[in-house]
């Protein structure tokens, strides 16, 4: 299991190592999986009651389909913990938080004061997302 | 035209920080060149062949006098005294400094503008049509939502690396002023048979290595759900676009291989869930961001009247100027082609006189075209006169708008990394063959564009004659292609045979040339000629041989 | 022969390894031998270059002559704005690149 250092949550963590999605079909005891870039989230969602932790690997920081495997898992109410792992930067921080990443196992070391530079970048946002933050939008028209 | 509040202004502001911060980590050593790629890529910082180049956004391609002065001024501090208008509405520099950026950055924030997403492998610019809010046929215009989506597809934390370039085009007419088909996602605003306005959305279209028309995904989306129809787009497109073949990525491969009604199936299927989502802005949104391109307060009776006795004026009008839907009013098309010269640069003076006539005369408003020309959409016909005498004065005023001599052409070779030959020089030797104005009016309506390499940023799969820059064992070489054409009949060129050295281009341009005035019919302009009577005809003349002198 | 070129990381400029340091004109351009690849490594760490690689050119009597059309036009400057080149005063600079 990939040693994480970043951690925004204030439950236990989960020590079960990641299966695989498929793997995790079969195992009905397995409690944290790991999702590939090639894999379809929306496999998880039957299973999402089950499931504690999530890792989104990021073989390379450019391959982007990790974030919308992320947003989709919480959009469709997955409230365990959210884990971009692999070759996460710290310039890709905010935006995976705002994808709905609540925790991050980089394989180079980022300290927890450069993330929390990070995660303020943006004093505001253009678009709703899973985070919570209202969109600008939301702020120039309160309901 | 459209106006930043302080949310608007704390975003770029936002954006220079965090960017100024990415190159003194960069200049440290903090982080490598690899990691550091993407990010000045995403503020438009290109490294080129002699220098850093800078793309800076000119959303749907509408500006001020006073953001036209600051790229003016820019040019002049920054870079070596012009800059260069682009095939997608911005306007590129090409002799920026790494360390000067982040000031540039802030310069331009400082007047509302930006460099955000002007390249790398997310939502590029999104591009509008250069008489929006001017033209007489136009149905709505788009660039309110336009802005609606540049807002959305700005620092999209979904959408950040996508398996290529995104590009998006917005028109609100039935003519399409902005190649909206050859886009990644094409969108025409259109009315249904209850009179309500609706976006047509089009998706995979594009030019470079495969050039395809986009079809048909979306027939009518309620403006009201535009943005969450395009976050379905975008996040089919982000999970499933090929990724293993960097030629291969664009959205339009995508759509191609797995077939227009799958993709639509799987868009829809998004869509459907994305809107329980509540993403998309209110109404509110849309209509206080209205309010920002009402129409000018145009003077009630200005005259319709225009003394034409200067021919070069009168010339000059009868290209370059076009009916506006006010009457006593004008859409003058400025040209950055002059005879001989650089395709879509205008030096620091130039831009900061073409500021200045538009404050003066245009209502404070200018708007860069995809044919690297400039429009001033608002102009009194009673100015006209005194305008063109400035624009003549600068060299602004040549009067070959939609003429062979209206040349569109990339950087090429001379600026471009990317490329594999020159284009500008194939540029001015077809301009200067062509000088005679005379000439260039009988030929008529003749889009030619020139590429230096496959990207085919000078979008030559849809010029009526289009010219393609290869690398022919280190030597350069150019393939003619006719018959491409945007708009409504939006048709690809097809290549004629084998290349041509540079001067054997101009010449093969030259013969096609005459054999379109030898076949014309009444009223057909090049492209029709040439779809009446296919390439044959055009072959035999390119490509016989030349007779031996006795 | 094997030159090392790259672009100059703060100001973008083109340089050329002279074999001490780094130059903008492409004739102060030296034999990259069987170090190339060290001498590249160690430079890039030092972050005044990016962009580096070796290039095959030649030498003729006006000087080192890069193999590749794209590496010439880099030497000397866009064709079409000599005046910014680094031959402004000479209007046949442009023939060299051919």
């Amino acid at each position: 299991m990939v040693e994480q250092n970043l951690r925004y949550r204030s439950d236990e963590p989960v020590s079960d190592p990641a299966v695989t999605v498929d793997a995790f079909a079969d195992q009905s005891n397995a409690t944290a999986v790991r999702i590939e870039p090639g894999d379809d989230a929306r496999a998880l969602l039957p299973h999402l009651d089950r499931i504690a932790l999530v890792e989104v690997n990021f073989p390379a920081y450019t391959d982007g389909r990790g974030y919308s495997a992320a947003r989709i898992l919480r959009e469709h109410g997955y409230a365990g913990e959210l884990r971009a792992v692999g070759d996460v930067l710290l310039d890709q921080l905010s935006h995976m938080r705002r994808c709905g990443f609540d925790s991050f196992a980089p394989d180079q070391a980022i300290s927890s004061e450069a993330a929390e530079k990070a995660f303020a970048t943006w004093p505001d946002v253009y678009q709703k997302t899973v985070d919570g933050r209202p969109a600008i939008w939301a702020k120039r028209h309160p309901a | 035209m459209y106006q930043y509040d302080s949310y608007d202004q704390s975003m770029v502001d936002a954006r220079v920080a965090e960017f100024r911060d990415q190159v003194e980590r960069r200049l440290a050593g903090d982080i490598t060149e690899d990691q550091f790629k993407p990010l000045r890529l995403k503020n438009g910082l290109y490294l080129q062949l002699h220098a850093y180049m800078l793309r800076v956004a000119v959303p749907y391609g509408t500006l001020n006098s006073r953001q036209m002065r600051m790229l003016g001024d820019i040019a002049d501090k920054y870079d070596r005294g012009y800059g260069h208008f682009t095939t997608r509405q911005n306007i590129q520099y090409n002799w920026i400094k790494l360390e000067d950026a982040p000031d540039i950055l802030a310069d331009l924030a400082s007047v509302e503008m930006h460099a955000i997403q002007t390249s790398g492998n997310c939502i590029r610019n999104t591009t509008s049509d250069q008489f929006a809010g001017a033209a007489a046929d136009e149905l709505v215009d788009p660039r309110p939502y336009a802005e609606l989506l540049r807002q959305w597809s700005t620092f999209h934390p979904e959408f950040d690396y996508l398996p290529r370039k995104f590009k998006i085009a917005i028109i609100g007419s039935e003519t399409d002023r902005a190649a909206m088909k050859l886009h990644d996602i094409g969108i025409q605003l259109v009315k249904n048979d209850a009179g309500e306005i609706g976006c047509r959305f089009y998706v995979g279209g594009g030019m470079g290595r495969t050039p395809m028309i986009a079809p048909v995904i979306g027939d009518f989306v309620s403006p009201l759900q535009m943005v969450s129809y395009a976050e379905a787009c975008l996040r089919v497109y982000n999970r499933y676009g090929r990724r293993d073949n960097k030629y291969k990525a664009r959205i339009k491969i995508l759509v191609h291989e797995i077939g227009a009604d799958e993709y639509r199936r799987q868009v829809e299927e998004e869509f459907a869930h994305i809107l329980t989502l509540g993403l998309e802005p209110p109404a509110a949104e849309l209509e206080r961001i209205k309010g920002f391109f009402e129409q000018p307060g145009f003077a009630a009776g200005a005259s319709d009247e225009l003394d034409l006795s200067d021919p070069d004026f009168a010339l000059w009008v009868d290209q370059n100027v076009h009916a506006h839907k006010q009457p006593g009013y004008a859409i003058v098309n400025i040209s950055l082609k002059p005879t001989g010269g650089i395709p879509g640069d205008a030096t620091a003076d130039q831009i900061r006189l073409m500021a200045d006539l538009a404050l003066a005369h245009s209502f404070d408003e200018l708007r860069v075209t995809h044919a690297q020309n400039i429009v001033l959409p608002h102009v009194k016909k009673a100015d006209l006169y005194g305008l063109w005498q400035k624009l003549d004065e600068a060299g602004l005023a040549a009067a070959n708008l939609d003429l062979i001599g209206d040349i569109i052409a990339c950087p090429g070779l001379d600026y471009c990394a990317l490329a594999n030959a020159r284009s500008i020089p194939v540029a001015q030797k077809i301009s200067n063959r062509f000088a005679d104005l005379g000439r260039q009016r009988e030929l008529g309506e003749l889009k030619l564009k020139i590429s230096g390499c496959i990207n085919a940023c000078g979008h030559h799969h849809a010029g009526h004659i289009g010219i393609l820059g290869v690398d022919r064992k280190g030597v350069e070489n150019y393939q003619l292609l006719l018959g491409g054409c945007e708009g409504a009949d939006t048709s690809l060129g097809t290549i004629t045979g084998p290349g041509f050295n540079e001067d054997g281009i101009v010449d093969a341009v030259e013969k096609a040339t005459d054999v379109y005035l030898a076949q014309r019919a009444e009223g057909e302009r090049f492209v029709d000629t040439y779809r009446r009577i296919g390439m044959a005809p055009f072959k035999e003349a390119i490509y016989a041989k030349e007779p031996v002198n006795g | 022969m094997k030159i090392i070129t790259g672009s100059d990381l703060r100001t973008g400029d083109v340089i050329w390894w002279t074999g001490e340091g780094w130059s903008r004109h492409v004739n102060d351009a030296v034999e990259a031998g069987e170090h190339a690849e060290a001498i590249i490594a160690r430079e890039n760490a030092k972050q005044i270059v990016t962009d580096t690689q070796v290039i095959e050119a030649t030498v003729t009597d006006d000087g080192v002559r890069p193999a590749h059309i794209k590496d010439r036009i880099r030497a000397l400057g866009p064709t079409v704005r000599l005046d910014l080149s680094l031959k402004p005063a000479d209007p046949a600079a442009g023939n060299w690149v051919i």
